[in-house]
This record gives structure tokens, sequence and C-alpha cells, in this order.
């Protein structure tokens, strides 16, 4: 069968178990949206009064009955209301999504423009203090927490210096681009310093298996310069590993980065699934974590598509 | 860098060489530019909005290519330095035609029409329906949209709202409201009895599962004789209730509303301002209702930027993000006074922190066991230790009218001697061992709260077991009454009765999580309630207080202190601890 029909004929199957895992562990969770909407005023409530909340909340069935009428809704492309919103899951998500796919562009950005050159600097220079100097730099960046990161940036750019603004109300793309970057900016390189420091590792070594194959001494001996070597000739092959982990990693970012969109007050895709864990808003966090698996089974799909573009050896689905 | 911190920084045309190097060209560029910047800041003070980097190319200081909004004051200052710093160079006359523009641009920031308030807090509201929320921050974001029949001043008086006066019957079975005949909601419609009606209906009908429900239940019905006449029969007299309705909880919405469902969805009051975006846990956007009753607003709107923490919020201060703050934590607020340019305003509330004891368990069944608690308990040290000096020393009653001198309440000074003789009494010399259950995180100092209170009553035995848990875990142990001790911090109300039925009278509905009834407290609850006359209100109340601390079910430690921050840049500002938001209606920003 076509591998790419074969891959998405497993879309729905992948979904299906994220869907019964999130609905099942969100409910788990003790406290209910009712609690978290009235906090200990929700003793005060009488038994009919409670009824009707559990009504609105669609708390009132079982949880069996719950999953099913959820189910239905999913296959006529319904994801459900938000209960703090008031709107339509999917509006509400697609609402934040931009912000998201622009910060994880931005990050990814950062992180290939800095992370394929040093890694290539590195690997041909191996062993060199120069080399050293990267590692120590590759291994410093993948070590420190995203969040000592963005502080750090915060204290010394923002705070200090106020070379940027920490946070504020938060600017949409279109509406004024520039004011826009310089909130993205330092999320943006906090999420990528890491990102990139992975990407450093990675383009480094597979350089360095790279360099040493056959094909390269070849055009080595047939003259080629160190730079048609490096750039021409090695880099597209040393390229496959890097797309992998940019792949995995991209797919994780579309997922929103909470930590890093916490910190920064950005009204992203990952601050918002936090936000509704927190009220209980079971339809919201349903939809949206199905919406960021969908996201990362389609980056992975891309990911694959890739490699048979930069590499035309290799063949999907085997035969 | 930006403006104003350039300028706070000390502005930097005299210190570093910014413009002392620059060539005799860019000088006259600035002057150039000096008559652009006056209409740019004329109209960026008129619209309230911010200039951006296009309109500032070239404007020496601006030149870090981000938007940014111009305090009047600043820009003053920032002329008066374009001014210090031209003399110093000294260009003669066509420096003289700099220093009148400069002047100028002192002069064009002074008249101020219209601004936005930039305000921000850490938690959001959680929705918008006034009769069903209770979150401090919903509660907050909907005062400035809907008016209660009536209001309460900084001292807890009852004033007019949407009322402008009202009177109980001798017998005090008919509370009659005149209404304001100026009230309007913000579609322009005019509110009437018809609408406080509907609104009381929709309260008192469980199905609307209104949070207030419980204090309105003595209103057996409502007449609305005229349109600005509203006339409600009681069922027994009810002191309390012209409190109870003062709440945004209380709030009045138009029938009309009620009618088609879109309360909660649209949130369309008669307050200063209407609500015209709601980005949950983003922003919240207000703009000033034209027809509130009340007046002009100070302000043409509101912007409310949801912050991760309150550290964060002045961090946003700092750099001039944020106009107008609200916080709860006391570590957070009391850095405030020490940042320039920044006032923090402060007024007791009525919440208070609370060892409560669960006397359904064994040992705390027993009453001498609970007064050597309360007897071995510092409150004064809770409160210097844990929550940095802030809030006083309480009794069960934080409203100043009602409340006793806490000094005269049973053991409010620490007795360890009496405390151990207690323990003894009961038979509990060897001390015992419970689990005391906190929220991380709410109050902001819980956790400290009770590891003061543990090593204190380790003086007498008690080893408590702190057990910290998520909020959400917390409310849900709490309401089912399911723990030995817990660190509280409970809501207090303007009126002892509301505050304290829920939880001592034998129908209270949060009798569950007090375990504790007293035939005593019941009757004096009662008593107050339906005494109309404060006077005589008062006895009752503080012998309510005194029985109620000597039978020490909880351990009341502290009143709590309620905070805003603002910028010196907002004028007219006065906190009001049951309005903190409304108070904004008249508040200024950028004079």
């Amino acid at each position: 069968m076509n591998y790419l029909a074969q891959r998405l004929l497993t879309f729905p199957l992948v979904l299906l178990g994220v869907s019964l895992l999130v609905f099942f562990a969100i409910r788990l969770v003790p406290g209910d949206a009712i609690i978290a909407m009235l906090g200990t005023e929700a003793g005060l409530l009488t038994e009919a009064q409670r009824a009707s909340l559990a009504q609105y909340f669609g708390l009132d069935q079982p949880i069996v009955v719950q999953y099913g009428r959820w189910l239905m809704g999913l296959f006529e492309g319904n994801l459900g209301i938000s209960v703090t919103y008031g709107k339509p899951v999917l509006e509400v998500i697609i609402a934040r999504f931009p912000l998201t796919l622009e910060l994880s562009l931005l990050s990814m950005l950062i992180a290939l423009a800095v992370g394929i050159p040093a890694g290539v600097f590195a690997a041909t220079r191996a062993d060199r203090p120069s080399d050293l100097t990267v590692r120590v730099f590759a291994m410093l960046g993948q070590s420190t927490p995203s969040f000592v990161v963005g502080l750090v940036l915060i204290y010394f750019l923002s705070a200090t210096f106020r070379i940027l603004p920490a946070m504020g109300t938060f600017t949409p793309l279109f509406e004024d681009p520039l004011g826009n970057l310089g909130q993205m900016i330092l999320p943006a390189i906090t999420l990528g310093f890491s990102f990139a420091a992975a990407v450093t590792r990675i383009s480094r070594s597979a350089m360095l298996d790279v360099l040493s194959d056959d094909y390269v001494r070849t055009a080595r001996s047939k003259g080629a310069s160190q730079r048609d070597v490096v750039w021409g000739h090695a880099l597209p092959n040393a390229l496959i590993p890097v797309v992998t982990l940019s792949g995995v990693e991209f797919g994780y970012l579309l997922g929103g980065a909470v930590i890093v969109e916490q910190i920064f007050a950005l009204p992203g895709l990952g601050r918002l699934t936090l936000d509704a864990i927190s009220q209980r808003d079971y339809p919201l966090v349903q939809g949206a974590v199905l919406f960021i698996a969908f996201n990362f089974l389609v980056v992975n799909l891309l990911v694959d598509l890739a490699y048979a573009a930069l590499d035309p050896r290799i063949r999907l689905g085997g035969k | 860098m930006p403006l104003v911190g350039w300028i706070k920084s000390g502005g930097t045309f005299s210190g570093r060489p910014l413009l002392l190097k620059r060539s005799l060209q860019s000088v006259e560029d600035n002057f150039f530019f000096a008559d652009r910047q006056v209409t740019l800041v004329r109209e960026s003070v008129a619209s309230g909005k911010t200039v951006s980097r296009r309109d500032t190319k070239g404007w020496s200081g601006v030149s870090d290519g981000r938007d940014v909004r111009l305090p009047p004051e600043n820009a003053a200052k920032q002329a008066a330095e374009h001014r210090e710093s031209f003399m110093h160079l000294n260009f003669g006359r066509t420096i003289l035609a700099g220093v009148a523009m400069a002047a100028m641009l002192g002069a064009a920031v002074v008249p101020v029409e219209a601004a936005t308030l930039r305000m921000a807090w850490a938690q959001d509201a959680t929705g918008l329906d006034p009769h069903k929320q209770t979150a401090f921050s919903s509660l907050r974001l909907l005062e400035l949209v809907y008016e209660p029949l009536v209001r309460l001043d900084a001292k807890y008086n009852v004033v007019p709202a949407i009322a402008t006066s009202w009177e109980f019957s001798a017998d005090g079975l008919t509370l009659t409201f005149k209404l304001d005949p100026n009230a309007k909601f913000s579609t322009g419609e005019s509110v009437t009895s018809a609408d406080v009606k509907a609104s009381y209906e929709r309260l008192l009908d469980e199905a609307t599962a209104a949070a207030a429900r419980a204090n309105f239940l003595s209103i057996k019905s409502i007449d609305t004789p005229d349109p600005q006449t509203a006339v409600f029969n009681l069922s027994q007299p009810d002191a309390p209730i012209l409190v109870a309705m003062s709440g945004t909880n209380a709030s009045i919405v138009p029938a009309s509303a009620i009618a088609d469902g879109s309360i909660g969805t649209k949130a369309i009051g008669s307050g200063p301002f209407k609500l015209d975006e709601w980005d949950p846990n983003v922003k919240d956007v207000l703009s000033a209702n034209p027809n509130w009753a009340g007046g002009k607003t100070g302000v043409d709107g509101i912007t409310i930027s949801v912050l991760p923490s309150e550290s964060a919020i002045i961090d946003s201060m700092r750099s001039n993000q944020t106009d107008f703050a609200l916080f709860n934590d006391p570590l957070v607020a009391t850095l405030i006074p020490g940042e320039p340019g920044m006032t923090l305003n402060r007024i007791p509330g009525l919440a208070y922190n609370v060892l409560q004891m669960n006397p359904a368990r064994p040992p705390m069944d027993n009453l001498k066991v609970r007064q050597a608690i309360s007897c071995a308990v510092n409150r004064q040290e809770v409160i210097d230790t844990a929550l940095v000096g802030e809030g006083k020393v309480t009794g069960p009653l934080t409203m100043e009218a009602y409340a006793s001198d806490p000094s005269t309440l049973f053991c409010y000074k620490q007795d360890v001697e009496k405390a151990k003789a207690l323990m003894k009494e009961a038979g509990q010399e060897a001390g015992f061992s419970v689990d005391v259950i906190a929220a991380t995180g709410e109050p902001p100092y819980a956790a400290n709260e009770a590891q003061v209170l543990q090593s204190q009553l380790a003086a007498i035995g008690v080893k408590l077991n702190i057990k910290t848990m998520d909020l959400k875990v917390y409310v849900d142990t709490w309401l089912k009454g399911d723990f030995d001790m817990a660190v509280a911090q409970n809501g207090g109300r303007p009126d002892p009765y509301p505050m304290y039925n829920r939880y001592f009278t034998k129908d209270g509905n949060l009798v569950n999580v007090s375990n504790f009834t007293d035939p005593e407290l019941d009757s004096l609850l009662q008593q107050g309630r339906v005494e109309t006359d404060p006077a005589k209100r008062k006895p009752i109340f503080q012998q309510f207080e005194a029985r109620l601390a000597e039978q020490a079910p909880w351990v009341w430690i502290s009143s709590t202190v309620t905070y805003t921050a603002n910028l010196d840049s907002v004028k007219n500002y006065e906190i009001n601890p049951s309005g903190l938001l409304f108070s904004l209606s008249k508040a200024t920003v950028g004079q």
C-alpha cells in the first residue's frame, strides 16, 4: 500500500488512543469544574443548584456516556463547548494557535541558523580548542532549563537594561509586526537556546561520520575544495539526523511551550491547556490535547517525507 | 532603550555622550523633529494611543524601534531635559527656537482628554455571570460592569447605587427601594423595577445556582408598583439583607438578558464600564459606559492583562507597561514602596487567616484541647514571621463596626503554661499528632503559616504534620470536612450574620466544614439577624464573638490586607475594600 495512505490510516487510531487517555485522566484529577469556579463557596450550593450546574458543565451523565457523546461530536467535527469561554473549543484553540506556530518557527529558525553552522564548524575542527568551545556551549545549552534561560534573559534584557519589554498585553503579529517581534524574540531565544544546542551536537557528530565516508575521500581526491566538500558533498547527508531531531522538537514546540509561555505571559496553546486544566474545563483540555497530538502526527509524517527528498536512496514503505 | 527607561535612568543627554557625540547636523535634525514631536505627543495624549516607530523615526532617544507610550509627565520631563542639555550646548538662536519648541512640548501635554488605564492581575475572571461567580477576580471585573441596588463605601456604610433611597417598614417586613431614574444599562435602556424583580427572581431560582441565594431566602415576593419603585416583602425581619444586596453577586441585570439567556456570554450592566472583549487568561478590554448614571468616568477605557505572577506584574510596572494592579501576596506587595514612581495602596480586608480544627475528631472534640491550642498560639508571631508583619491580630469578627478588642477575647495573649494545664486536664499531657492541610499558594503564605504554628504547638506536645495540596484538591477536602486541622483564609462579610451563619448554625450550608454547632451561638446569630437597630446589634455580636473565641472550634489569627498599586501617573484612585476596581471609575491616568 502507498506509504502515505498507510500512515494516514493510523492517524485515527492514534488519536482515539489519545482521546481515551486524556478523557479519563483529566477526570481522575480531584476537584471538578464547579469547585474550580466557586472555590469554597461551592459548599453553599443546595442539591438542586448543584444538579443544575452539573448539567451545565456536562457532569451529570455517567462518564462512559459522556465519552460516547464527545466521540460522536468528534465525528461531526465538533470538539464541544469550552465551559470557561462559552465558545466552541476549536475556535478557542485556533485563536491561540498562530502564536504557538510563530514561536515554534522562530525558535526553530534560531536553532537551525545557529546550530548547523556551529556543528559543521566544530566537526571540521574536531578536537581542537574551537571544537571544544562549541561543545561546552552545546552542553550548557542542553542542560540549562528553559525557565532559567528565560528568567536570566528577562532579568538582563528587560529589567536591567530595558532593551526589550518583558511582558504586557500581547500584540498579534498582523496588528503590529515589530511590536509583536519585540515580544516574541526573548521567548524564541529561550526556546531556541537548548534547541540550537541539540542541533549543534547532532550536526557535529553526523558531520564527523560523513566526513570519514569513502565518497568524501573520493571528492577530496578529485580535487574538490574543502568548502565544496563540507557544504556541497557532506552536509546534505549529515542533515538527515538533524531533520529527525528538528521534526520531533518542532512537534513538541507546536504543543505549546508551557513554561516559556507562562514566564513571558504569552497566550499560546501551552498556557491555554494549562489554564484549562486548572479550571477543569474538560472539553477544552480534551480538544487541546487532541489538537496537539494531531499536529505531532502531521509533523512526524512530514519529517518522514523529507527523508526521501533529502536522500533519494531512502524508499518509504519498504518495497 | 525604551524612552521611559531611558528617562528613568537619568536621561542620558547630559550623562552619556549620546547627543554630544552627534554632529551639529543631527542636533538640527532634533529641532526639525521637535515640531513633529509636539504634534505626536499631542495626538498620543489625546487618543491614549502609542506612538509608533514609524512616527518617531529620527527622534533622538526613541531609536530602539519599538512603540513607546508617552506619559505626559515623562514627556514634560523630556522637554525639560531637552532644554537643559541644549542650554549647555549653547548654540545661539537656533537653540532658543528649540527651547521654545520644547517648552511647547511641555505645554502640549497638560490637558488630558482621554486615556486608557492599563491594568494587570495574575488571576483572571473565571466567568461573566454576576450571580454565579465567586472568584475574587470575577467579582472585581464584574463590579465595573454591573451595579447592585446599593453599594458599600470604604467604611462599609450602605450608600446608593441603582437605588437612591431605601426604607424598612416599622415591622421590618417590607423593604422599599426608590430607583435612580437616570440608571441605564449600557444598551441605553433604563433600569426599571421590572429588572430588579427579574434579577432577584433569577437569584432565588435554584436552577440558576446563584452563589448568594442563601442570603436572600427571607424574600417572599417583590412588588413593582411603578418603574422606579421596588418593594421586597420579607418573611421575617432581616437586617443583614441590605448589606448582602450590595454585593456584585446581587447585581441587577436586564430582564431581557435573563429572558434570552445571554447573561454569562454578554455582560450588559449599568456600571461605569462595558466589557468589549473578554479573552480569558489573556486580557479583558473595557470601555467607558456613556450611559452610566454616575457621570463621566476618569478614563476612556481599561485594559486588563493577565500576567503569570504578581512579581511579573511588578516587572511590568517597572518597565511602564502597566499603570495599575491588584496584589494578593503581601510578600510581593510589600516590595512596592521601595520602587520609584509606584504607590502601594493598602486597606484592611474582611477575610481572615485561621487555623480550623475539626471538633468532630478526637482529641479536638475536647473543648480543653481546643482551648489549649488557642492559648499556645502566638498570633502576633505568626503575623511577623509568616506574613511579613502584614495584617492585625483579629477575633472572629473582622468588620470594625462589630469587632471587639482582640485582647479581651479568650487566651489572645499566648500562655503556654495555661495551655499545658489545659492539656493535662484533658488527659493529653503526653501530647498528640495530627495532620494539618494547607493549599499551595492560596493564600501565598499558607505553608509558612503552617510551619510557624507547627513550631508553636510543639511546645505543648501537639505535633502538626503539614500536608500541602493543590487548591482544588484542598477545596474538595475542605468542603467534605475531611481534615484534622486546616490552615485557611476565609472570606469575610461586612455583616457578622452572613459571615458565620453558614458555619456555626445547625442549618448552615458549611456546617460540614466546621463540624461545630452551639445553641448559644445559634441563638445569638438569630437575634442579631432580626434586630435592625445597629446600636443593639453590636452587643449581641460581641457576645457572639466572645463565645466563639472561648469555644475555640477554630483559632482566628489575623485579618488580611487588600492591596492595589499604581504608577504615580494614576490619580484620583481611592481604595475601597468592597469596590477595589469600582473605585477606578473616577481615576485618571497621566496628569
